[in-house]
């Protein structure tokens, strides 16, 4: 029986690697497939919270949670680098020096931050006047920086797209006027949101409301700023058509790449080191026995965690699918799903797909969280989910009322079908 | 002789200025689209960009992004600003006959 055993590696136990790889387990049986799963640390961060801990809202220490411990009994974990993917002969070299050959491989490693490709950012006054949020360290050092800043210029700046969670930056911005607003010093302080694109978000809808939420809250917004220096000992932002903003505190989100043995394995990424994929099967362009998932992937959605978490059931049915002989399901619609975090206890949510931007109404259904709307129901449902995260989404477990495809019922202005697809 | 043939006579542009058909584009009508977003005279490396631009185009299906411009054209992210003040990648497409690239979602 042991040569109809199918290989299958995971590169990265993130949100996709990690809940992919139980899935899988649970689908076949041991002596029908052997899964490694290979990660470069043990050290898996929930990352939406990495938002809450520059404002003292989430202790870094408990948003951290071993990667091998969360994946199912009969996954092999190994914990190494990764050098490259051999595609021509199906096979990882690790960076520990051992192989592994597959049958099917999957792509979950991610994103990475590259502050040192833009000038200046990663000199003088990184993590002095210059901060990033996207990760523990930075989010870390950023808490301890806000604490003591009670007047002067916070400037919070997206380098370039893409990047993981888009409204992020958004909400970093929404929660800096509650907290100076809490702290009473917030008629002492100018923010300024500095971006890349024409609005304050990637879609017209909702970048039209979000844009009017930053106006209420008296935030200013520069747009079509493209960030080519930061100048941490002149404090000012340098744009490539040289325009300049000032700013006593910044807090940049730097711009991201896929990892860096993408590069290395011929012909898997493109340009950023991302892996291009079938939109709607998820399979690689590069091979038709590798998938990808996540922010990982080179595809029109957002880098987000409810991505990720919609495409495993995709990506593991075309996993089945591959390995049967079977034609692929093209079941991934793009859909997306933020809590948008706006300050003061209150949060918004917003819904969309490939085909379908973010629209008012109520999510998932009728009866339910009310959509591109501030509420306090929406700031809790953004507050529980951290449980959901590690007890019902890694495992692999469906989630209640949180279907993989985009739910139409509930929602203004698009097509209703009665019942989510 | 009062008017020249315009090379753009019936292409149609969607309301940012960039292409609805891209297939309509010749080489021909690089200059006149030039001169619509004030480059009186296109130069040798706003050729090599603009080629670019349509190449990745015809094989990848969209435009790409000003930063994988500068990574992967050859020529780097600053030049690409000195050469196209306005914006590399908005103003090269629309040079190209291409839809907007997309980069942001």
């Amino acid at each position: 029986m042991h040569r109809t055993q199918k290989r299958i590696v995971i590169l990265g136990a993130g949100t996709g690697g990690t809940l992919t790889a139980n899935r899988l387990r649970r689908l076949f049986q041991r002596d029908e497939a052997k899964i490694v799963v290979v990660d470069q640390d043990d050290l898996h961060v929930y990352q939406p919270s990495l938002l809450f801990v520059p404002f003292g809202l989430a202790d870094p220490d408990k948003i951290v949670r071993s990667r091998s411990d969360q994946l199912r009994a009969g996954i092999d974990y190994i914990g190494s680098a990764i050098d490259r993917v051999d595609i021509a002969d199906n096979r990882v070299h690790l960076s520990n020096g051992t192989t592994l050959d597959y049958d099917v491989l999957v792509i979950a490693t991610g994103a990475v931050l590259a502050p040192e490709e833009t000038e200046g950012l990663a000199g003088v006054g990184w993590l002095d006047n210059v901060f990033t949020f996207y990760d523990l360290e930075g989010a870390s050092a950023l808490q301890k920086a806000l604490a003591s800043f009670d007047r002067g210029h916070l400037v919070v700046n997206v380098v370039d797209m893409p990047i993981k969670c888009p409204v992020a930056p958004l909400e970093f911005s929404f929660l800096a006027d509650w907290y100076f607003t809490e702290r009473g010093v917030r008629n002492q302080i100018d923010i300024t949101y500095v971006t890349p694109l024409d609005g304050a978000f990637t879609k017209p809808v909702a970048s039209e409301h979000l844009g009017r939420m930053l106006e209420e809250k008296g935030i200013e917004v520069v747009t079509e700023f493209n960030t080519g220096e930061v100048r941490g000992d002149a404090g000012k932002l340098i744009s490539y058509d040289g325009r300049e903003v000032p700013f006593d505190l910044a807090v940049v989100v730097p711009l991201h790449e896929g990892a860096t043995y993408v590069g290395r394995s011929t012909g898997l990424g493109d340009g950023l080191n991302f892996v291009p994929a079938d939109e709607n099967t998820l399979q690689a362009k590069a091979s038709p026995n590798i998938f990808v998932i996540g922010d990982a992937a080179d595809l029109p959605a957002s880098k987000a965690g409810s991505v990720t978490h919609f495409e495993g059931e995709t990506l593991v049915e075309n996993v089945r699918r591959y390995l049967a002989d079977e034609p692929l399901e093209p079941g991934f619609d793009g859909h997306a799903n933020c809590f948008v975090e706006s300050g003061f206890h209150k949060a918004l949510l917003i819904d969309f797909n490939y085909d379908t931007e973010p629209l008012p109404g109520r999510y998932p259904g009728r009866v339910g969280l009310p959509l591109l709307k501030e509420s306090r129901l929406n700031h809790l449902g953004k507050l529980m989910f951290q449980w959901i995260y590690w007890h019902g989404l890694l495992p692999g477990r469906d989630v209640p009322g949180i279907g993989a495809t985009m739910p139409r019922a509930g929602k203004r202005g698009a097509i209703e079908e009665g019942s989510t697809r | 002789m009062t008017t020249l043939l315009s090379h753009l006579e019936g292409v149609e542009f969607d309301e940012e200025g960039f292409f609805v058909e891209p297939a309509r584009w010749t080489e021909e009508m690089v200059p006149e689209l030039a001169r619509r977003e004030g480059i009186d005279e296109v130069t040798d490396a706003q050729w090599t960009v603009i080629r670019f631009m349509r190449k990745e185009f015809l094989e990848k299906g969209a435009g790409p992004t000003v930063r994988v411009l500068g990574k992967s054209s050859g020529v780097s992210v600053r030049e690409l600003y000195q050469l196209f003040p306005k914006g590399p990648a908005k103003v090269a497409a629309k040079l190209a006959g291409i839809p907007k690239p997309r980069g942001c979602i």
